[in-house]
């Protein structure tokens, strides 16, 4: 089974959730786990983990190289580009690696057979164990743009570097853009954690209609720090038979734990029967018991 | 004009109600105008109550579609996408959510079959709220080129601080280091980056730091809810010094930014307290430091 960890808004606590359920599960040898960070761009799982990387990969993408001595000009690579990262200028043809999204037409397309491809590296993949947990992460390099081909090859290559496990925990970045729906693509059930405050509410309420109702994903709902804030996740929730799977206090001791890079379900035992029981409760909604 | 874009790398480490507060205090002193360029999960304006003026529709992309009618199942347009939008071995139908809108199918084909669309990816907004003009937008979920939303966004927002005569377009940005963040910052005067005594929101300074260093923009911190870790603040005020990096504020934790959060106020509107208190002095450091001269010297005298 994969279930992704959304949010829509940051810093709810999907890093939270994701690496107190993977060490609980596998502490109690409900499932053996592999937790992949997809949240490329500020990757964090690994500050509460102690993992030992085996493997390191880097992540590059095809960019066009142009080759001075054929190219005649005609601007038709700048023409076909649908992401303005060509452009004719005084007969020459300047070329923005930032825009480039690898789609390969302008070499398709050039007449001259004048452009090759060559590696620009985006990131690295990085894949081992953190005791139990069989861990993979995806780190883009700082300055590049492109999140989503690194998340795609972080599921990919997890395939090949991490044992088969019985639950493959996606850990995603903040939004609702491309790089979640990249995250989310072939889970069979996302957690979406909110807080209860109005930005809560309404960044809860688009991610539910991207996993829920573009992608088609099961969902249900983490609500964290309650006690603070006010009462419309809880409506939201009960108005739309959305499922609340947990509800997390506010609770300065997870916040006390989580600031210095405890594993709060280490430092907060108390909250693992807790984590066990919501586990249990997505397999029975799945009514597919592993 | 002065621009200053509000970045964290972390997400909910308080860019949103920094931004507000800011906002807020700067509107009594110089003309403000404002931008949300978190186009995926927008709440600035939850904040400012904006009363929208203007609704556009953005179409940040094409989407490709094939004429089964023409089609002949060559497979050529599977072949040259790299996007998995189109699967191998047909019927051959575009998958929207996968296409990147490249049109590589669409020059590939040699029978004509395929069209491109515009998608209509999302809309933006230019609206009237109790700091200033605000220009905010809201991804549809899912949709590619966030990033150019967020160029969008901005630009409208320069554009009409430009023709408001504003002193300062206070830029609310996305978390993360990666495209719709190179948007958002890209030619402002600052990046005020928001972090939290925690590691992860100490590792991630770094990165937005270093990103923020790549494409050469000045950058200030400003530690919230500084008193969760004392000993990580000042971990973190001392690496910003050693690196040359500015430490413009330390914000306490207090309950008051949340209730303004659900009151639907900059929480310096609501409370004196002490959340509120540092704001203030924030917002007159950055003043003092990063308004441009013409606009705030005295009278010579």
């Amino acid at each position: 089974m994969r279930i992704a960890i959304a949010s829509g808004k940051g810093g709810t606590g999907k890093t939270l959730l994701a690496t107190g359920l993977a060490r609980v599960l596998t502490d109690s040898h409900k499932a053996s786990v592999s937790l992949l960070d997809c949240d490329v761009e500020e990757p964090n799982d690994h500050l509460f983990l102690a993992v030992e990387v085996e493997q390191v990969e880097t992540v590059s993408l095809p960019v066009p190289r142009i080759d001075a001595q054929r190219c005649k000009a005609c601007g038709r690579c700048a023409q076909v580009c649908a992401f303005h990262a060509l452009a004719l200028v005084r007969d020459k043809v300047l070329f923005f690696p930032q825009l480039c999204h690898s789609c390969g037409s302008c070499v398709l397309q050039c007449p001259e057979h004048a452009i090759a491809e060559v590696a620009r590296p985006l990131g690295r993949l990085e894949f081992g164990r953190a005791g139990e947990i069989a861990f993979g992460q995806g780190v883009l390099e700082v300055g590049q743009a492109m999140a989503t081909p690194l998340i795609r090859g972080l599921k990919e290559r997890a395939a090949e570097h991490l044992p088969e496990c019985a639950l493959t925990l996606l850990d995603a970045p903040p939004g609702n853009a491309c790089p979640v729906v990249e995250t989310l693509r072939g889970a069979d059930y996302a957690i979406l954690v909110t807080e209860p405050t109005p930005f809560g509410l309404h960044d809860l309420q688009i991610a539910v209609e991207l996993a829920g109702r573009e992608l088609g994903i099961p969902i249900g709902v983490v609500v964290n720090r309650v006690g603070l804030g006010d009462r419309g996740v809880e409506e939201y929730c009960e108005a739309t038979d959305l499922q609340v799977l947990l509800r997390l206090p506010f609770d300065r001791r997870i916040a006390e734990a989580y600031a210095c890079g405890k594993l709060w379900v280490d430092a907060l035992p108390e909250y693992r029967a807790e984590l066990l029981a919501l586990y249990e409760r997505v397999v029975e909604l799945k009514g597919a018991l592993l | 004009m002065t621009e200053w874009v509000v970045l964290s790398g972390k997400g909910g480490t308080g860019k949103t109600s920094v931004a507000a507060a800011l906002a807020h205090l700067a509107s009594q002193e110089v003309t403000v105008a404002l931008a949300d360029a978190d186009v995926d999960a927008a709440n600035l304006e939850l904040v400012l109550s904006p009363g929208v003026v203007e609704e556009h529709d953005f179409s940040g992309g094409q989407v490709a579609v094939i004429d089964p009618e023409r089609c002949t199942s060559c497979g050529r347009c599977a072949e040259v996408c790299r996007f998995g939008a189109i699967p191998l071995g047909g019927p051959y139908a575009v998958d929207a959510l996968a296409c990147e809108g490249c049109a590589a199918c669409y020059y590939a084909c040699p029978v004509g079959a395929i069209r491109t669309e515009d998608q209509l990816t999302g809309h933006w907004y230019r609206s009237d709220s109790l700091a200033g003009p605000l220009v905010h937008a809201r991804l549809r979920p899912g949709k590619e080129n966030s990033g150019k939303l967020v160029m969008q966004v901005k630009m409208t927002a320069r554009g009409l601080a430009v023709r408001t005569g504003a002193d300062l377009l206070l830029v609310d940005g996305p978390p993360g280091i990666g495209c719709p963040v190179i948007a958002a910052a890209s030619g402002a005067n600052l990046a005020l980056l928001v972090t939290e005594p925690t590691v992860s929101g100490r590792h991630d300074l770094e990165r937005i730091l270093g990103t923020a260093r790549h494409f050469r923009v000045p950058a200030a911190v400003c530690v919230n809810k500084a008193d969760l870790s004392l000993s990580l603040t000042q971990e973190i005020e001392s690496f910003c010094r050693d690196d040359g990096v500015p430490v413009v504020g330390r914000i306490p934790f207090d309950e008051d930014v949340v209730k303004a959060v659900v009151n639907r106020r900059p929480v310096t509107m609501t409370s004196s307290g002490p959340a509120a208190e540092a704001l203030v002095g924030l917002w007159r450091n950055l003043r003092d430091e990063y308004l441009v001269e013409e606009r705030r010297a005295e009278p010579a005298a």
